[in-house]
């Protein structure tokens, strides 16, 4: 029983870390481009230096 | 910008499928917009973006793979008009975007709102199915009432944020004294929650939290692949209506032409038109001479004359000389605009189709009702035991509710509009798929929709080697469309120029040269000296006697041949109504094999032929790209129009056509078929389901553990069953 006490908020706090995760890529339009954004991590122009 | 270069859009679905908006580091304000059509990899973007960023004023540009457009944030001097040509030395084709008419798709809150829903009720729901599956398995007492009430608190939040959609709906439909799909829904919800709760607070064993929850996901999930689809289709209309950026050139008080948006126009202002240009306006022209392209407007191929005092309406491309227009009616009075608010009346009559899914609504949700409310009163007459009759109505109204019917008309129309989108169609209607089903009858217009609408020399080959040296000399003189057809066919041939000199272009005429000390024309019957034949001809009088005939007839759409042979294979009857002359009409129905024909129609003809073919029992598909067409195609079961229609023309049509290939109609038809054969055999799987799973409700058998199995599995089914149609 005790077990359940600490298990349940647990479960429920990771689970909730996931959907706020979820909802901030929604508002912050990570949606968009899905293609382009797939594309992007060819692009060989910041390797070397970080993009400022 | 021409209507022949339209962008063929991304091919795959999921290409345009996404949200639309501006990326995060994306310019917050982008004030230019540019299509880019054939941008597909990651050097594309690269080459974009630094050709971009280098053009002085520009500020920031990004690009979007997914809806293959620029955004760029730049200083106000900046005219999109200076980045096509930066782009097209890069090798990249670019069309200007109008913001304007963009802006609804820049930020899709409708859709946003419905993917958060969706994510609270998954989170919820797979959370309290944890604590439900522990209760299944075997917790009691203590334990099980504290896993009732951290469902409770889970679920009640969850579900007040999450259902709002059917809530909103539902009550807006009782208001107003209806009953539609999302009345069963709400009720069913708001009755397995109560229970639920008074279930748990006199620790009672069964509570339907989990059932509450998934309900609502799955029938979220239903709502947001609708929801998706239309947008998908809308945010590509949209852009087909942006890449038109309506502007013209308005002479000032000292005669300069200044550039102006055409809203800006008002009534007596005189506006310059170039050759090429569309007429902004309706108005009468003041000076200047030409000939006009008529044909999205009449179907007419044949260019008519213009001079000072002529009346010009809105929509007509001016194609050989400069003229000045004086403005009589702008904006929303042209005609133009007047037809399509004509057809936007009579689209609302389209709204009476019931689609399949209203229907069975309409059946359904009564008869769960009566159900359910029958279960109640017979299990008080019996027991006289409030609590668990209230129990058994919960338990038939969780049941019957229709996820399967929710999701099963979404996911299918879905799966068969992405479909057709990768073969070119633009979905645009939520029923059309459904009247597309129907039809048995296929009316096809001729210039723009069977034919390209740009004529074809047919007899170049027949002109003696130095005439066709000379016809080509001459025909480069001018932009008209038919001395561009003999240009086209001298290149086939491989054909070079003969030299002549003082070549001048006599406008709505022909164009004149010498040659070797002769006069050399190329233009209309009277001014050769040639008598005027019957076919649409040019008349060259290479000075030698006399003046040679070049016919030209409209050449063939890509696909329209297919089409129509496939159509008519598939049995159904097809027609061809032009406003054409009879000849070319003729010639057109007999190189197609199309036995009813009807030349010289006008709009009111069309409309009225579409009219009395419905009025004999058969469904009729039109598809036609011109302003004659509008009354036709709103007239019509079910429309189809090309990307390269009149604006008017695509409002009025349910589905677009986005490539130039007209094959992909006649699987429409096909795949249209096979999709209301999927809905109603999704139907019909719920309905089987009911029936097997209701008898157990009423009984009094229905756990919740039974409900949630019996729930899932139509849901799952119905999804499977509709991937089945990609």
């Amino acid at each position: 029983m005790s077990v359940l006490s600490y298990l349940i908020p647990i479960s429920l706090f990771l689970g909730g870390i996931g959907l706020v995760g979820f909802l901030y890529t929604v508002r912050s339009n990570q949606y968009d481009d899905p293609e382009g954004d797939a594309r992007r991590i060819l692009n060989d122009e910041w390797d070397d230096h970080p993009k400022p | 910008m021409s209507t022949a270069v339209r962008p063929q859009l991304a091919a795959c679905p999921g290409c345009v499928a996404a949200p639309n908006g501006t990326i995060e580091q994306a310019p917050t304000e982008a004030r230019l917009a540019l299509s880019l059509p054939s941008i597909h990899c990651q050097a594309c973007i690269s080459t974009v973006e630094r050709g971009l960023n280098a053009v002085p004023g520009v500020r920031s540009a990004r690009v979007n793979l997914t809806l293959k457009r620029a955004l760029i944030e730049a200083d106000p001097e900046v005219r999109a008009l200076d980045l096509v040509p930066v782009l097209e030395r890069l090798g990249f084709e670019a069309h200007e975007l109008n913001l304007a008419a963009l802006n609804a798709t820049q930020t899709d809150q409708a859709g946003r709102e419905l993917l958060m829903r969706l994510a609270v009720a998954f989170f919820a729901s797979m959370n309290v199915m944890l604590l439900s599956i522990s209760v299944w398995s075997g917790a009691s007492d203590a334990t099980r009432d504290m896993f009732h009430w951290i469902s409770a608190a889970i679920t009640f939040p969850a579900i007040l944020f999450a259902g709002q959609p059917f809530f909103r709906n539902a009550w807006q439909a009782l208001r107003v004294g209806r009953l539609n799909m999302d009345v069963p829904i709400v009720l069913a919800i708001v009755l397995a929650l109560l229970t639920s709760l008074w279930e748990t607070s006199l620790s009672g064993e069964h509570a339907y939290f989990d059932a509450a929850l998934t309900l609502t996901f799955f029938l979220l999930a239903g709502r947001y692949l609708d929801h998706r689809t239309r947008a998908v289709a809308r945010s590509a209309a949209e852009e087909l209506a942006a890449l038109e950026v309506p502007r013209a050139l308005r002479l000032d008080s000292a005669g300069q032409p200044v550039e102006v948006a055409v809203a800006d126009l008002v009534i007596d202002d005189h506006i310059l038109v170039r050759p090429g240009g569309r007429m902004p306006v309706d108005g009468v022209v003041l000076e200047g001479q030409s000939e006009l392209d008529r044909s999205l407007l009449t179907g007419e191929t044949l260019p008519v004359f213009a001079e000072a005092g002529s009346l010009i309406s809105a929509g007509e491309v001016n194609l050989t000389g400069p003229l000045v227009v004086g403005a009589t009616a702008v904006g929303t009075q042209s005609s133009l605009h007047q037809l399509a608010d004509l057809v936007a009346i009579a689209e609302s009559g389209r709204s009476r189709y019931t689609s399949l899914a209203d229907r069975a609504a309409k059946l359904y949700a009564p008869g769960v009702h009566i159900l359910s409310a029958l279960a109640f009163l017979g299990w008080y007459l019996f027991t006289f035991d409030l609590r668990v009759a209230l129990n058994i109505a919960a338990a038939v109204l969780i049941i019957t509710c229709p996820c399967a019917l929710g999701l099963a008309v979404p996911a299918v129309t879905t799966a068969a509009s992405g479909r057709l989108f990768k073969k070119g169609m633009l979905i645009k209607h939520s029923t059309a798929l459904e009247r597309l089903a129907e039809v048995d009858t296929v009316v096809f217009d001729k210039t723009g929709t069977l034919t390209n609408g740009t004529p074809q020399c047919d007899d170049f080959a027949l002109l003696s080697p130095q005439d066709q040296q000379l016809a080509y000399a001459l025909a480069l003189g001018s932009d008209h469309p038919l001395s561009a057809a003999i240009c086209r066919a001298a290149e086939q041939a491989g054909v070079r120029p003969a030299v002549v000199t003082g070549l001048q272009e006599v406008t709505g005429f022909g164009t004149e040269a010498s040659y070797h000390d002769r006069q050399v024309r190329l233009g209309r019957a009277a001014w050769v000296g040639a008598e005027p034949g019957a076919k649409t001809a040019a008349y060259l009088d290479s000075g030698a006697g006399r003046a040679q005939a070049l016919t030209f007839s409209d050449s063939l759409r890509p696909g329209a041949a297919e089409a129509v042979e496939a159509l008519q294979k598939a049995n159904k009857n097809v027609w061809l109504i032009s406003g054409d002359t009879e000849g070319a009409v003729r010639d057109l129905a007999e190189r197609l094999k199309i036995q009813h024909w009807i030349a010289s129609a006008l709009p009111q003809d069309k409309s009225d032929c579409v009219a009395e073919l419905s009025e004999q029992g058969q469904r009729v598909l039109m598809v036609g790209d011109g302003l004659n067409d509008t009354a036709a195609l709103a007239a019509a079961h079910v429309s189809i129009s090309p990307a390269s229609a009149l604006d008017a023309a695509r409002v009025a049509s349910d589905i677009v056509l986005l490539g130039q290939d007209l094959a992909p109609i006649a699987e429409a038809c096909v795949v249209a078929q096979k999709a209301t054969y999927r809905i109603r055999e999704n139907f019909r799987i719920a309905t089987l389901y009911n029936v097997i799973a209701v008898p157990l409700a009423v009984a009094g058998l229905a756990t919740p553990l039974v409900a949630a199995l019996a729930m899932s599995t139509s849901s799952i089914t119905v999804s499977l069953n509709a991937l089945r149609l990609r």
